[in-house]
């Protein structure tokens, strides 16, 4: 971190940094305690008596079928973000990095998916597969005769809000992507060109590894955004449904915790995401700490 | 034709297609904005627009009152984005500038903030507000998201290539470090704030989960929740038509602040990206 600049003024970097900091206490560290304080007791049924209750929520919770079936959920449909995401994105900045005319037209043609909330993502890909009259529908008809509905079919549902969450981190991805390749110095693709590697080697031995820091952050952005901001798309496209076939964590929690007002059973819940997320966050700060390094 | 030129112009048919692809969906969504009730269930489906959007959206605007929710969320998204930016800025100066008992713990609670998303902590989050009186205010909607730990990453790693000269000749000058962060440190870090302003404007624009549990009367809702409000306000079949014209309308501010601050965007998140 930097240096002592201004070393006669004690009180002042307090200052700078106590608004940052309370609104972090305040709004965030210590709800958060009181979350894992709460999954550990039980409210009665009228409200008005909290009793301590040990593990209790969280075997309930473990032992729930209902539980189970949104982490399995909540992992398709995060791995479909990621994977079908990043390679799509990184293919277009590829090509977008190839010497071409237009680069700065390209870039703005596909960075607008990033001013898309995910709720407006999930109106309009909830138009483009409306049962009866949407487009797709209409083309798979044409095509196979098949209709295709996915407010009765719950896999198809899930792989229609996959997609609509993917199509809206696009613009994202390979804004990152497109950065990160222009951070690869031209002379070590020319090394690899004179050494006799084709443009296929070249991508895997030299490109990839050297993109690694880009695709470690972008998959923790993704992952984040999987798990925590896709709630507004499941809730105006699905609400969890048709069953609960698209009823990830974050939409369960929401359920549980507002619409049931099971306080100890949502807080347990919120305590798993938090360690999912930190176990995420240990992974990936080991890893882009070690590529640094490597990189280096 | 040489095989270079083959190959540039299977990129740009490559490129062109997937441009077109990635913006299908709303074009079709603009498209159905300007159809009759009539057409936009017309099956197969009309691809060709028609005269009636702004009919479309004055009955959108009015259904769900929807010039509220358009000042509702335009003045959270500018409140959230400023306040961020300025908090950000005092504490990326007091990180990099000063020497303190205390600095590098007081670091590691501001970046802690990335591992504490609302959804592990809504529901004492959301018993504060009740405390505090703050359900259904703007209080609610704004000051639990003040602080920003994107905001001091990127504040920190611009102030950290800032020349010690600067410093040292505003100490000369006899400048104490209010009037060098005021007058020298703001000023040259205009390209980071602008990339700031976009990303939290839009990230405030797309919130859904909490103004859903913290707000109840019409008045406070914001334009999300009131895409949702034209979803579910009719009884049978959803008027697309007058959805999409509301839908379309809710793209345009957050599309508009990333289209005007582009450049410096793209600058903010190359430099986010070197890390």
């Amino acid at each position: 971190m930097g240096g002592e600049r201004f070393p006669e003024h004690k009180i002042l970097p307090y200052l700078l940094v106590f608004p940052s900091v309370a609104v972090i206490i305040v709004f965030l560290v210590v709800p958060f305690i009181q979350s894992v304080r709460a999954s550990f007791y039980r409210t009665s049924i009228f409200g008005t008596k909290t009793f301590f209750v040990g593990f209790q929520n969280y075997i309930r919770l473990f032992s729930s079928p209902d539980y189970l079936h949104s982490i399995l959920i909540t992992l398709a449909f995060s791995a479909f973000v990621i994977i079908v995401g990043l390679s799509l994105s990184l293919l277009i900045a590829l090509a977008v990095n190839q010497k071409i005319h237009g680069q700065g037209f390209y870039q703005v043609a596909f960075i607008w998916t990033y001013a898309l909330s995910p709720a407006v993502a999930g109106t309009i890909w909830a138009l483009l597969f409306a049962p009866a009259t949407g487009l797709i529908p209409y083309i798979v008809f044409r095509l196979s005769h098949y209709r295709l509905n996915w407010m009765t079919n719950g896999q198809i549902a899930l792989l229609v809000v996959s997609a609509a969450a993917t199509w809206k981190m696009l613009g994202y991805n390979i804004v990152f992507y497109i950065a990160g390749l222009q951070n690869v110095p031209r002379e070590l693709l020319e090394a690899a060109r004179v050494d006799g590697a084709g443009p296929w080697r070249t991508f895997w031995v030299v490109t990839f590894p050297l993109l690694s820091p880009t695709t470690t952050f972008l998959i923790f952005v993704n992952v984040l955004y999987a798990f925590f901001q896709v709630f507004g798309l499941i809730d105006i496209m699905t609400q969890g449904g048709p069953g609960n076939s698209t009823e990830i964590l974050v939409y369960k929690l929401y359920r549980d915790g507002f619409v049931h007002f099971n306080t100890g059973y949502a807080s347990a819940q919120s305590f798993v995401l938090f360690l999912a997320i930190a176990t995420f966050a240990a992974i990936q700060l080991k890893v882009s700490t070690r590529k640094a390094v490597y990189a280096r | 034709m040489t095989r270079k030129t083959l190959f540039k112009i299977f990129i740009h048919m490559f490129l062109i297609t997937s441009v077109f692809i990635i913006a299908f969906p709303v074009i079709y969504a603009i498209i159905t904005s300007t159809l009759s009730f009539k057409e936009a269930f017309q099956f197969p489906p009309r691809l060709v627009p028609n005269k009636y959007f702004v009919s479309n959206l004055i009955e959108a605007w009015n259904r769900v009152n929807m010039g509220r929710l358009f000042f509702n969320s335009a003045f959270i998204s500018v409140v959230v984005a400023v306040v961020k930016i300025i908090l950000s800025l005092m504490a990326a100066f007091a990180y990099t500038h000063f020497r303190f008992p205390g600095r590098g713990l007081l670091f590691a609670v501001c970046m802690i903030t990335q591992m504490l998303p609302l959804p592990v902590r809504i529901v004492p989050t959301y018993d504060l507000m009740k405390a505090f009186g703050w359900i259904d205010t703007y209080w609610a909607l704004t000051v639990p998201f003040f602080a920003s730990t994107t905001g001091i990453l990127l504040f920190r790693q611009f102030f950290l290539t800032v020349p010690r000269d600067l410093s040292d000749a505003a100490r000369v000058d006899g400048a104490g470090p209010i009037r060098y962060f005021l007058q020298i440190l703001v000023p040259i870090s205009k390209t980071n704030i602008a990339a700031l302003f976009v990303i939290e404007f839009i990230f405030m624009w797309s919130q859904y989960l909490w103004p859903l549990i913290v707000t109840n009367s019409p008045e406070m809702r914001v334009v999300q929740i009131g895409l949702k409000m034209l979803l579910a306000s009719e009884q049978q079949a959803p008027e697309w038509n007058v959805i999409m014209a509301g839908t379309v309308v809710a793209m345009l501010p957050p599309l508009a602040i990333l289209l005007l601050l582009r450049r410096s965007f793209a600058q903010g998140i190359a430099m986010q990206s070197q890390k």
